[in-house]
């Protein structure tokens, strides 16, 4: 049997706690530089990006209006009176892509995570997650041949039927007025965008709705909760800020997506709700992908100061988001 | 407003598990019933069966009757979701929900399937709850804050206000007190022996001395080993079962020979 050799008081034993350098010390400090340096990283590229835009840019901004009337694709407009058209269409084919792909993701999101039995769910939540990795050209040539034939027997009828009539007669022109097919409108291009953003904002809302705690779930069932009822007092309140942050994905990939508008709209410069008709709106991202190749001189500036004003765009909307969030953060559930 | 449970011959599953087999029991109006027992005994399975709570997870079935007032809670067309407005449940970990006021968390049942209920009834009813589960005085100030916002002890208070404000026949309590400290605990005790004289009380509990202190009936489970079914051993008046139990596994448990 071995005896315990040193006796706690011993004098010449070293102190217990130890002094200068510890081992793991390396890897923490390792570790920490990583990380901040990839945090500072990002702010970096955020920085780059906004310059970039900005420097070049500038020239656009402070040109006179008249200098403008050079450029052929601006169709002899000033910078602004170009802008807000191409801005417009971006934000109504961004609502109109939210407003359809929002409750359809919810949807989806709660069948998975709540409805479907459990493999059924497996298999279509890889399903949604496969859905993201399309390339937008594909959606694009999607929408090109398969949706635009689709729908528009239904954008016929919704341009002719008794109702709208009624209101052009009495009213005046509604929304759906004057439908021409091809459907190359501006609510294909929206219904198409919300096809895209569908799988990131399904895929997110249903993570969040998994997340919800079983805890809160049996408190409510315990009170005499149907499931939807159970649904509606403990999952989705507790999904609130997680929906809005899906959304905002979505809205991202909605208000910046290229390719999928430039195949599918038929481009116009007009500030209008007429969903149906073709040649009324573009997209800014659109816009500039179908006159950077031409562009040149004031013109290049002109489409990138469009691009900033997209950026910012898109930095306002997010803020907002977060501000919309964080009124609630007391009662987000993640105290 | 308070009914008794007659149970016979129950037993639960858990898919081809049989996770507690053959209880008998009757549960008593106007009283409180503890039910005691090791970890894993099926005390918790079993009171889940009462609301049909177990039907939760995915191939819990039972067999068996449970009848409350004339009518067997497995009967057939009888919905899990009419039976939890009868019974009502406070879990081992307080659970407001985060999401909601104070006020908001207290009429969470009875905004249930759209039940429409005006402004002064609602806060008379927020009053009245909050003052059946003796929290009226601590939280009367702030019924707007969050549920999160209590202490431990209050959250299950709160809790218990919510259960009841839904006026039960019956509330179940999953072990109430294991998450809270010798205070809170103090508080929630006292609160069921008031509580008692409305309602019918099943609590499972881990604590034989609160056992002891607030329950008129005591039910001891007992398992045979892992994998075995869940059995109740023994049940009688608490005086009865804590002074001389007639099963001897009963007695070591108490006096904490084992267990």
């Amino acid at each position: 049997m071995a005896v315990a050799e040193s006796p706690p008081s011993d004098p010449e034993a070293p102190p217990k706690v130890r002094v200068g350098r510890t081992p793991g010390r390396l890897g923490n400090r390792v570790f920490q530089g990583i990380s901040t340096a990839s945090g500072i990283f990002i702010l970096i590229i955020l920085a780059a990006v906004a310059i970039f835009l900005l420097v070049r840019a500038w020239p656009a901004l402070i040109a006179a209006p008249s200098a403008f009337e050079d450029v052929g694709f601006m169709l002899g407009r000033d910078l602004w009176s170009w802008v807000w058209p191409l801005l417009f269409g971006t934000a109504i084919s961004s609502v109109i892509a939210l407003v359809v792909a929002v409750p359809l993701s919810i949807g989806i999101g709660l069948f998975i995570s709540h409805y479907a039995p459990r493999r059924l769910a497996q298999g279509l939540g890889y399903l949604i997650d496969l859905l993201a990795a399309i390339p937008s050209v594909i959606f694009g040539l999607w929408g090109i041949q398969w949706l635009q034939p689709l729908v528009s027997p239904l954008f016929t009828w919704l341009s002719t039927n008794g109702a709208t009539a009624w209101l052009e007669e009495n009213v005046g022109p509604t929304i759906f007025t004057g439908y021409q097919a091809p459907a190359r409108n501006i609510l294909t291009a929206g219904l198409v965008l919300a096809i895209m953003i569908l799988p990131i904002i399904t895929a997110t809302v249903r993570e969040v709705f998994l997340q919800t705690p079983r805890l809160h779930e049996e408190a409510s069932l315990a009170l005499g909760a149907t499931r939807w009822e159970m649904i509606r007092q403990a999952v989705l309140p507790f999904g609130r800020s997680g929906v809005i942050s899906a959304t905002m994905l979505g809205l991202g990939r909605a208000l910046g997506e290229t390719m999928a508008v430039l195949m599918v709209l038929s481009p116009g410069y007009l500030i209008n709700f007429y969903l149906l008709q073709p040649g009324q709106h573009q997209s800014i991202a659109a816009n500039i992908a179908s006159h950077f190749p031409e562009a040149s001189g004031l013109g290049v500036d002109a489409l990138i100061a469009s691009g900033l004003i997209l950026f910012i765009m898109t930095f306002g909307v997010n803020l907002i988001a977060r501000w919309i969030i964080s009124r609630r953060a007391e009662f987000s559930g993640a105290n | 407003m308070s009914k008794r449970i007659d149970v016979n011959d129950l037993n639960v599953y858990y898919g081809d598990f049989l996770a507690v087999e053959g209880i008998d029991m009757v549960i008593e109006a106007r009283s409180v019933t503890a039910l005691i027992g090791p970890s894993g005994c099926g005390k918790s399975t079993f009171l889940r069966t009462l609301n049909r709570m177990h039907e939760v997870i995915p191939k819990a079935y039972v067999t068996g009757k449970a009848v409350m007032d004339g009518q067997d809670l497995y009967g057939p067309g009888v919905d899990p979701v009419e039976v939890r407005r009868q019974v009502g449940m406070v879990f081992q970990r307080p659970n407001p929900f985060p999401t909601m006021s104070i006020a908001d968390n207290v009429l969470a049942g009875v905004r249930l399937n759209n039940r429409r209920i005006s402004k002064s009834d609602a806060a008379d009813l927020v009053e009245r709850s909050l003052t059946g589960a003796n929290l009226w005085n601590e939280v009367k100030d702030r019924l707007n804050l969050p549920g999160s916002s209590l202490s431990g002890g209050q959250q299950q208070r709160l809790c218990i206000a919510r259960a009841i404000a839904v006026e039960p026949q019956v509330l179940l309590m999953d072990e109430p007190c294991s998450a809270l400290d010798p205070i809170s605990t103090l508080a929630i005790e006292e609160l069921i022996s008031e509580l008692k004289n409305d309602y019918t009380i099943v609590i499972v509990t881990h604590n034989m001395q609160q056992a002891a202190r607030v329950s008129d009936r005591t039910g001891f489970f007992n398992i045979a080993g892992t994998g075995k079914p869940g059995h109740l051993i023994e049940m009688d008046d608490t005086t009865t079962m804590f002074s001389t139990p007639s099963e001897k596994s009963t007695e070591d448990y108490i006096s904490g020979r084992f267990g």
